[in-house]
């Protein structure tokens, strides 16, 4: 399949008073041509830095990309475009939905000019031409009566509304790639399901490839083709959806797929919570960033980061409980298990 | 909308008759009157005779009232006390077109500058123009004016003999009393502007914009100013207001005939109709212009609505 996008060696720092804070550390992956990639992770893991360094949104000197790092579309390097290919990049080639629809809009522009403005930059069109397909775009998110809503402002829509209003921004040239970064967090449950049908509905019809980021993994289930799963600004573990839910073999995907409610479950007990907060990224954590609040920690896990090992052509994980002299514990899927 | 002006005038009407009624007793609380300088030599019966003329031997009820009538049956603010002939109307009038004249050239030029220093240094936070413009900002906002226009006039007039030092009449005598007005206003729009700008780039919908591949030009022009903008339309109603009445100090110092200079010498004369002319004048300027500014908020901002929405 042909890799629409390609990250290698991501690191990104914040130079802030207190150091260097260094939120993505070494992240590779890949996206292929309409597949649908989901990061997921607690809030601080770095999957936001990630999502918005693909398009570059980070500038110097407050933020610093590492110089090995990679971020190829089509095999261009992003991180080395030039002023005028990257305005063309960003939003032609990938477009971005961001999380709380409530700010990423313009307040004293109409929703149909925000749409038009993107039109007009990547497109050779008449301003009477951009506002037919803004209108086309809002059409294409399902958005009733899309000539009077155009000329709304966005606190005259509702915040489902408006995220469909960022979702037709991102989509109205036509991007191979749409970063979605937790486009459902600040919606309410029912809009949320909505919203997501929406980008699945998208995908189906303009066969663009989604990285959607989200800190929910029951969000992911249906939608996604493959999850990547990141802390402390690495990847934990990666796989097919199936993999993921059904093999979780990193501990702290475990704790992650615990935590999502189950309706069939019969037990009236507490929901399960995984105790404690992911470790503060000004810290170097030579060791594996999750052993502090890891069940099955080991003295190893305190002193090194352990490689990733691959159990399928897909499914990763960077566990020492993969290693051959490691215990088997609880219900994980570990490397001898899958042997014997 | 007409329903909304319409009530903000009948507010109007009560705030000016407030201001009216408080400056008119209190003035007249003042221990001293505009007659007594050349009364005191005047015999028993002529000064009473005089201060019957102009009606100052009545009760300040009285007085108020017969003030009140003239002023809204004939628009008559009466004559100057201290100048017998000078009607308050026409001194205000010719006074305040003097000085709109330079305070506008000064507002003009003063928030013009001051914005563009604001987003220049919005734009490099934390760099030398920053730290450079901040720097001039908090002088122009500390240097007291009479200091700063002598430091001008020295320049300017005495070491390189440029300009003249006072005086009123052509462009010449207009740079130095501009420049100097126009600083307090350049120091005060950078530094608010600054904030603002700071305040809109880090917002999300910059962010959005940036995504959509806009430039960072039409990122600033587009998107940053109308909304940075806001909140200093605030600062500049009582601004355009203050432009009619002058500036004290600096028309003092320059030697301009603009309403400042009389509205000061008529509170050292004890003049009652030239003082509450003027500030009756301030006053109306001020109220109208506080209107103007709160329909233009609605015109920048689509999320301000002046009327309750009708659905």
């Amino acid at each position: 399949m042909e890799r629409i996008l390609e990250v290698k060696d991501l690191h990104v720092h914040f130079n802030t008073y207190a150091g260097k804070i260094r939120a993505v550390r070494g992240v590779s992956f890949h996206l292929n041509r309409g597949e649908t990639l989901a990061i997921v992770g607690e809030s601080g893991c770095g999957k936001t830095v990630t999502s918005k360094a693909l398009l570059r949104l980070y500038k110097p000197p407050q933020v610093g990309i590492g110089e090995t790092s990679q971020i190829l579309y089509s095999g261009e390097d992003v991180l080395k475009m030039g002023k005028k290919r990257l305005q063309d990049y960003r939003g032609h080639q990938v477009g971005m939905v961001f999380q709380d629809p409530m700010t990423s809009l313009n307040p004293t522009m109409k929703v149909g000019d925000q749409i038009a403005e993107a039109l007009l930059i990547h497109n050779k069109i008449s301003k009477k031409e951009a506002r037919t397909q803004a209108v086309e775009a809002l059409k294409l998110v399902n958005i009733p009566n899309p000539e009077k809503r155009a000329e709304c402002y966005p606190h005259q829509l509702s915040g489902g509304m408006r995220q469909r209003v960022v979702i037709a921004i991102a989509l109205s040239c036509h991007p191979s790639v749409i970063v979605a970064d937790e486009p459902t967090t600040a919606l309410d449950v029912t809009i949320q399901a909505q919203i997501l049908d929406l980008l699945a509905e998208i995908k189906e019809k303009t066969g663009t490839a989604i990285i959607l980021v989200t800190h929910d993994l029951g969000v992911v289930a249906n939608f996604a083709t493959r999850i990547q799963v990141m802390y402390a600004g690495q990847i934990m573990e990666r796989g097919t959806t199936r993999e993921i839910f059904y093999q979780p073999s990193h501990p702290y995907t475990e704790a992650l797929l615990n935590s999502v409610p189950k309706l069939s479950s019969k037990d009236k007990g507490e929901l399960y919570s995984l105790k404690g907060t992911p470790p503060d990224l000004i810290l170097d954590l030579a060791c594996c960033p999750f052993c502090a609040r890891c069940p099955y920690c080991m003295p190893i896990c305190r002193e090194r980061m352990p490689e990733e090992t691959a159990l399928s052509d897909t499914h990763r994980v960077s566990c020492w409980l993969q290693h051959p002299s490691a215990p088997a514990v609880g219900s994980l899927n570990n490397a001898r298990k899958a042997g014997e | 909308m007409a329903k909304y002006i319409l009530k903000r005038f009948a507010y109007m009407l009560v705030t000016l008759f407030c201001i009216t009624a408080a400056t008119f007793f209190l003035m007249h609380s003042i221990p001293g009157d505009p007659l007594s300088y050349m009364a005191k030599k005047l015999p028993e019966q002529t000064r009473i005779n005089y201060y019957a003329k102009y009606g100052l031997d009545k009760s300040n009820v009285e007085q108020f009232g017969i003030f009140l009538k003239n002023v809204v049956t004939k628009g008559d603010f009466g004559e100057s006390l201290r100048y017998p002939g000078r009607s308050v109307t026409d001194t205000i009038l010719k006074g305040s077109a003097v000085s709109a004249a330079v305070g506008f050239q000064a507002l003009i030029i003063g928030v013009a500058i001051g914005i563009a220093l604001g987003i220049v240094a919005a734009y490099f936070r934390n760099r030398w123009p920053d730290y450079l413009i901040m720097f001039l900002a908090i002088l122009g906002v500390t240097i007291p004016v009479f200091v700063f226009a002598s430091v001008m006039q020295y320049l300017f007039t005495v070491k390189y003999r440029l300009l003249p030092t006072t005086g009123w009449g052509g462009l010449r005598e207009m740079v130095l009393p501009v420049i100097t007005l126009a600083l307090g206003s350049i120091a005060g729009y950078a530094r608010y502007m600054k904030s603002s700008v700071l305040e809109v780039i880090n917002q999300d919908y910059i962010l959005t914009a940036r995504a959509k591949g806009v430039s960072e030009f039409n990122i600033l022009r587009r998107h940053v100013l109308r909304n940075a903008f806001i909140p200093a339309l605030t600062l500049l109603g009582p601004e355009v207001a203050a432009v009619f009445t002058g500036a004290f100090v600096t028309e003092k110092m320059f030697g301009i005939p603009g309403l400042g200079f009389y509205y000061v010498s008529s509170i050292n004369d004890r003049d009652y109709t030239m003082i509450i002319g003027t500030t009756v004048f301030y006053a109306i300027l001020f109220v109208v212009i506080q209107l103007v500014v709160d329909i233009l908020y609605g015109v920048v901002d689509p999320r301000i609505t002046l009327t309750k929405a009708e659905d």
